[in-house]
Formats: C-alpha cells, structure tokens, sequence
C-alpha cells in the first residue's frame, strides 16, 4: 500500500472517504462486485440505485455492520476496517437511518449526549447539558425547548437531533439512508439546511434517496449502482435526468440471453379482471386496468412510484377506498388477500423472506400453503395429495434440491422463488402477481424465471409482473403501466413497448404530476 | 408427522427415563402398582394424576405459542373455572357443571383471542390482564371464602377411575386425542404452525390468521377450564386464590421443554405433554426423596436451563467448532 499523504487542513477537492475494489457476497448472491466510491469533503453525494442494487451493503460494510470480502476504505487516506458501527463512528463515519435510532422518551438534550453526559462527581449536570444542547441545536437552526422528550418533535427535528449527534461525536463523513422518506416538504426544507451547513463546514455527506427532484435540489454529485455494481459517478450539473433512469434501470439482460418476446399475434384472450378508478388516498391515485388472459402487463417505475402498491390493492393486502373492481365480469370485493385469493388471484412479493416464504416449514408445507387455505380447514389436503402436489411441483420447475421435507430457508433464493410460485400455481390461479420475481436470484434462475413466466402466459393465466429490469419487462410483457409518483402514468402496447420509451415515460418531466400532488 | 416426532423427541424421552430412573434410585418402590377399589395405586400413577393439570394447560399452550403467542392468564382461568364448577355442583347435575364452567373458560379464552388477534394488543400484555383480573373474578363468584362441595359425581372426577387409571389421567389421555384429531386430522396445524412461522407471509397466502389465532386462545381457555374443574374436585372445593396459582409457568416451561419454540411455529402436542410428565416427575421425585420441597424450585430452574442450552443456537454453533477442532487434532 503506498504511503497516504495525511491531510491536516481541509481541502475541498481531495478525496474524504475513498472506497476501492469493494466485494461482498452473500452466499452465491454478489452483493457488491468491485464497487468504487469517492466522497470528498465538504459535498453531497447522492448514493443511487433500485433496490438490491448494493446501496444499504455498501454503507453497511463502510460502516462495519458486515465484513468485506475484498477492497480498501480509506478515510481521509489511512486505511480503515471498522468491526462495528461504533469503530466507524470512532473513525468518523456516522449513519442516520430512515428510522432514527434514538430513545424517543428521553429528553432531545439526553439523547443528544447519551452515554457522554456532563458529570460533576458522578452526577449528570442537567443544567449544562441542556446548555449545551441548546447551543449544538442553534448551530443548526434549531431554537427548540430540549428539555422536552424526542418524540414530542417531528420526525425531521427527530433526524436533525440525530445529525446533530452523530456530528458533535466528531463525524467527519456522514451517512443519511432515506432520511426524508417520511418528511413533508416544509421538514425537508429543515433537513436540507443542516446538510447545507454541515456540507459548508467540510463535512461530507452521502445521501441515499429515491426522491430524485431532492437529489437534484441538493447533491453535487453522483453515484449510480445497479446490481451490485457501479455504473458510474457523475456531476449532478451535467447528468440529465433521464440519463440517471437509464442508469439505474439499465441495460444488462440483452446481453445475457433474452431476446423480445414475440409480440402475441393472435387475439388477446377473454377480460380476466379489471378495474375502474381503483385508488387508496395516499397510497395510488385511482387507476384503470384491464387484466386480459394470456397476457402479461409489465408494471414499471422508479422504486416507490406505486408498482409494489398497486398489487397489494389488487390483491387486497391494502383496502381501496374508491373504485370497482370485476372478476369475468362479476363485481366483486377485493377487502382481503383471502378475498383475493378465493377469486383465483396469486401474489408473490417482492419481501420474499418476509412476506412469502415460512422458513421453518418445509417446502412441501410451503406450497401447499395457499391451496389449503383456499380450501378451508375442514378439507384437508392428505399427506399423499400433498407429497403429490410437491413432488410434481418440485419436478415441473426444477426446484433445488428435489426433497419436498427441507426447510424452505435453507433453500437458495432462486428456488425459495420457485417454491412460491408453485405455492400459487398449485391453486390453479387466473391471475398471478409477481413482484421483482427475478430480485436477488442469481443468472441462470434469472432466465428460467423469465422462461416461467411466458410459459404461464401461453397457458392462458393473466399474469401481471413487477420489475426494475426494464429489459425484462420488455422481454415478456404485451402492455407495460409506467409509474410515476404514485400514479399510473402511462401505457404502453405493442411496438411501443420499448425500454427507449418506457424511460421516456418515468422521466418525462414531473412538474404536472407533481403539480397535481401538492395540496 | 408420524416420522418426525422420533428424532424430536428423542431428547425429552431420554430425559424423562433419566429423571423416572433418579427417582427410582431415591425410592426404591417408585414403579410398585397395585390395584385398590379398581383403581391403580403407586407413584408412577401418582406423577400422571398430579401432572394432569399442568398436561392440560400445555395442550393449549403449546398452540398459542406455536402462533407466537403466550397465555399468561390460564391458572387465573383454572381458578374461575373452578369457582364455577363449585358453586353450582351441589344443586345442579355433573353435565350442567360440566358446560358451565367450560363455557366460562372458552370465554375467558374468547377475551384473550380478541384482545390479541382482533386488537392486536401484544400476547403477553393481553392475557396479563385476564391473569391478574381473573383471581378477582373468582373471589367474586366464591364470594371471598373456600367453597366447598359434596356432589359425589364431581368428586369422582377428581378421585374416580376409569379403567383403572385415575379419572383425571383419563380425561388428559381424551383430550391429547381430541386435540390431536382436531389439529392434525384438520388443516389446523399446519395453519398455525404458518400463522406462528410467518404471519404475514401466511396472510398473504389467504390464511385467515385472526381465525388461527382466536381459535387457539379459545381452545387454550377450555384446556385451562378443565384443569380447574379437575384441580377443584380433587380438593372438593374451589379456592380462587391458591387455585392453578403460577401453573402459567409450569405449563409454558413444558411446552419449552417440549421444543416448541417461544417465537412460534413447530409445535408438537406430545411431547408438550411429555414436558408436563417431566415437571412433575420431578416434584414427585424431590417429595419422595424427602429433600425440602423448596429445593424443588432450585431442580426446575436447572433443569430450564439445561433446556434453554441445548435449544440455544450459539451453543450448537460452538459445539460445531469444537467437533471442527477435534476433527483438526491428529
């Protein structure tokens, strides 16, 4: 390692935190493959990508939550390991999560000097701390009464305390994971003008958001992650936005293997469900969709534009409040993912290890899960019916290994996904909801998941898929939604189905939407 | 189900033998039978009838927990049910007493099932009020003093024997069956062993969750009610304030020594059961041994920890490395 020049004074343009070469696998999952990252000091720097694209394993093996596997970090040019969060903290690196991390019935001035109270013989001098605190928080704008508990405050004072803390422990770097996703434009504004000074002051920041108009307000620069890698560190001055989307959502799959799906020529089948004005206040603006047997319809859109919301509505896992909804023409009620599925309707989400899989249970138990809730507890799938349903489950998609009596958890993702889709096929469904099918699975499920899904369709389900890969989309949709602010946008069929198109839709200027947004 | 429960439960049987053998050490006439007024006598039966109570308690508890649950309430309920039971047994027949009292504890358990699945308040805090509410309850209905009775029909179903086995030991025997018809022979189990595992994925799946959850708390209050009739005619009165006191924790440690985990999922009836007869082969071991009865206290709580141990993930993580490390040495 060559000898760092150690900087004593603060100088703008050399590099604070250098990150270098940084690997990280998870199993067979390459979380993070060679990423680089460089914050200098005194800047914003905006942390990029969809989900999975490497953004929380990169803060956390920064912050030594995870251990890498290769790489350097250097902060301000000697190298550094942290082994905790609190090493990184004592290096200088401070995280401020989406969920602050503070004892909300403490007082502000308490928590702001927690375990580094002012003492006299043992005895917390309150009265100093509060000086203190007030004076710390002033630095920021704040005029706050710190005596009163955190959580009497709202979540942006809330976060400024936390900043406030993190850099009064002498942070040098500081780390805001989606610090305004539950921030109101008015609290956004406090925030930004922490980060402002705090920036000004030479400290640097990196800033994690999927609100892109904030990351044009506020950011410098930069930096572009999509699965696991780095796409690449630009000036936020000379990057066009749609040039950002194309870097987040990317190009990759048409390398690989996939080619356009041949446009379905033949008549599209029956109406399988659709929806009029179908909406929950502030969740997705009232939408229109039509479900057609043997067809698939892409859902696309930036990370929290409203894709993952729109199929938990149609699968009643969140109540709509306006709208109808009919099944084969029947109006139908839709109050419940029971509801939902006793019409045929399947959904795997995107959480897999939260929402879809119990770990514990077998993979048998696993499939036949949503058939035998389907059909009710006093008819009870035998054993037999139940090894048979697995077994030709197991075989029909290839899930690894072959042994219906493993624990599910103990599966690699790409079969724990497979496993679920055989959950809702076994239910011989009309209408599958996937969500990210294809996230964090590795490339040769990748593209047998992709084969599933247009077989699925040639049988003639109705399937609607999710997914950040807007090549994917591409590959097997016949109509895409595009979403934007949580509101379906636009939709596309037939030859205009094209990525090139698509990115024109989720980029194409918010003004009217966000207009139409602000109260 | 029927191939699982050999491997599990290996390591409760061997336990059980281990603790039936110590107490064969500290007396030697432990396993003598004999039959008396067509009823079987001697301290294994002895360990069965007394460990009625607790058994049943596990048979509910061991369901609530699998949803990741926990039913502090239930010697509460025991203590109810039993004033119940009590106060009506002299003027009114056995079946009438019968239904009374477990009506009164499915809606105890009714109560618990709301407050958890319908209002979503925790477990542990929900049932905490019924546990402490309920010994109130009972006084009430005992009006403050030992009520006690003469029906000769509800003393037999604390004293009585049916087929040899005391009538207590019978009716735990009925209701393991029951139990197990009604969990295993319907899609209950695996339901709840879902609901327990992973409730949101098993809502988004279309179990009815909430129906899984009120079930077993309904359940879990007439297991209790039961042990309460049972507990009362064997004492021929009902005594609301030392009735099914702190049997809570003996029954969440049988289900514990069961291997059902705490956090929910898996759960097995048996040998919750099996933990029930090891709590109590363990009182009976330290009664016969004539070792003061507070020492009884100092045994279980070795014994959880022994459980917990060998339960515990980091302590399989380290015997891997220290078979990794032996495997290394020449």
């Amino acid at each position: 390692m060559q000898a760092p020049a150690m900087q004593t004074n603060v100088d703008l343009d050399s590099p604070l935190l250098e990150v270098r070469g940084l690997s990280k696998s998870f199993g067979a999952l390459k979380a993070l493959q060679e990423v680089d990252f460089t914050l200098r000091a005194g800047e914003i720097h905006a942390l990029l990508g969809e989900n999975g694209a490497g953004k929380s394993t990169l803060i956390k093996v920064v912050t030594g939550v995870f251990a890498r596997d290769a790489g350097v970090v250097r902060l301000a040019g000697g190298e550094i390991a942290p082994r905790s969060a609190k090493a990184a903290l004592d290096a200088g690196i401070a995280t401020v999560y989406q969920e602050v991390n503070l004892l909300p019935n403490l007082s502000v001035a308490q928590n702001l000097y927690l375990g580094r109270q002012p003492t006299c013989f043992g005895v917390v001098r309150e009265a100093e701390m509060r000086r203190r605190a007030k004076a710390l928080l002033n630095g920021f704008g704040l005029d706050i009464d710190v005596g009163a508990p955190l959580s009497s405050y709202s979540v942006a004072i809330q976060h400024v305390t936390a900043i406030a803390r993190a850099v009064d422990l002498s942070a040098r770097v500081l780390i805001l994971d989606e610090p305004t996703a539950s921030l109101d434009r008015h609290e956004v504004e406090i925030l930004f003008k922490a980060m402002r000074q705090l920036a000004a002051a030479g400290i640097g920041i990196v800033f994690v958001s999927h609100f892109l108009d904030q990351v044009y307000e506020i950011c410098d620069r930069i930096t572009v992650l999509r699965n696991g890698r780095l796409i690449g560190e630009r000036e936020t001055a000379s990057l066009p936005r749609l040039e950002l989307i194309r870097m987040m959502l990317g190009r990759e799959l048409a390398e690989t293997t996939e080619t356009r799906a041949p446009a379905h020529s033949g008549a599209m089948g029956e109406v399988c469900a659709s929806f009029k004005g179908f909406g929950k206040q502030g969740y997705v603006a009232p939408f229109d969709l039509e479900l057609r047997h043997g067809e698939v319809v892409g859902l696309a859109g930036l990370l929290g534009s409203g894709r993952t919301e729109t199929a938990r509505l149609i699968f009643g896992a969140e109540r709509a409040d306006s709208g109808e909804a009919e099944v084969d023409g029947q109006a139908v009620r839709l109050n419940s993912p029971r509801d939902a599925a006793r019409l045929g309707f399947g959904y795997c989400p995107e959480e897999r290890k939260t929402e879809g899989i119990v770990a514990d249970l077998t993979v048998r138990e696993n499939i036949v899960l949503a058939l035998q809730a389907r059909r009710g507890l006093h008819r009870p799938l035998s054993r037999r019916e139940q090894d048979e349903i697995a077994m030709r489950f197991i075989r029909l998609l290839d899930i690894r290994p072959p042994d219906p009596e493993r624990p599910i958890g103990l599966l690699s993702g790409g079969n724990q996904q497979k496993a679920l889709l055989a959950r809702w096929l076994a239910t011989e469904p009309r209408l599958l909801l996937l969500d990210e099918p294809t996230r964090g699975i590795d490339v040769g499920a990748h593209a047998e998941i992709i084969r599933l899904v247009r077989d699925l369709c040639d049988q003639g389900l109705a399937l609607l898929v999710i997914s950040s890969e807007l090549d994917e989309i591409v590959t097997y949709s016949n109509r895409v939604v595009v979403l934007r602010d949580r509101a379906h946008v636009e939709e596309l069929k037939g030859e205009a189905v094209e990525v090139s198109s698509i990115l024109a839709a989720i980029a194409a200027d918010g003004a009217t939407a966000a207009q139409g947004a602000v109260p | 189900m029927t191939l699982r429960l050999p491997r599990r439960g290996l390591a409760q049987a061997l336990a059980l033998i281990v603790i039936l053998m110590v107490d064969r050490v500290v007396s030697p006439q432990f396993f003598n039978l004999h039959l008396q007024d067509g009823r079987l006598f001697g301290s294994v039966i002895d360990v069965l009838n007394r460990g009625t109570p607790v058994a049943l308690l596990s048979l509910g508890m061991v369901l609530v927990i699998a949803t990741g649950g926990i039913d502090l309430s239930v010697g509460a309920v025991m203590a109810i049910a039993g004033a119940t039971a009590a106060s009506l047994a002299d003027a009114h027949s056995l079946p009438v007493v019968l239904l009374a009292a477990l009506g009164v504890g499915l809606l105890c358990g009714l109560w618990n099932g709301i407050l958890v699945a319908v209002l979503r308040i925790q477990p542990i805090v929900a049932t905490l009020i019924l546990m402490v509410a309920g010994r109130g309850i009972a006084q009430l209905i005992t009006e403050g003093r030992i009520v006690t009775f003469t029906s000769p029909d509800l003393v037999w179903l604390g004293n009585g024997a049916v087929l040899g086995l005391p009538t207590p030991v019978a009716i735990a025997i009925g209701m393991l069956l029951l139990t197990a018809a009604v969990v295993r022979g319907s899609a209950l189990g695996l339901l709840i062993e879902a609901t327990g595992g992973n409730a949101r994925a098993s809502e988004l799946s279309g179990v009815g969750t909430r129906t899984m959850i009120l079930a077993v708390y309904v359940w879990c209050g007439i297991c209790a009610a039961l042990a309460g009739v049972i507990a009362a005619a064997d004492i021929m009165g009902a005594d609301a304030n030392n009735a099914g006191l702190w049997l809570e924790l003996d029954a969440i440690l049988a289900v514990v020594i069961g291997g059902t985990s705490l956090f929910g999922g898996r759960f097995s009836l048996v040998l919750a059961v099996a933990g029930a007869l090891i709590i109590q082969a363990m009182n009976t071991g330290i009664l016969l041994s004539g070792y003061p009865p507070e020492l009884n206290l100092l045994v279980k709580a070795v014994v959880v920890l022994a459980v917990l141990l060998v339960q515990s993930p980091r302590l399989s993580d380290l015997s891997g490395i220290m078979a990794r490390w032996r495997s290394k040495k020449p």
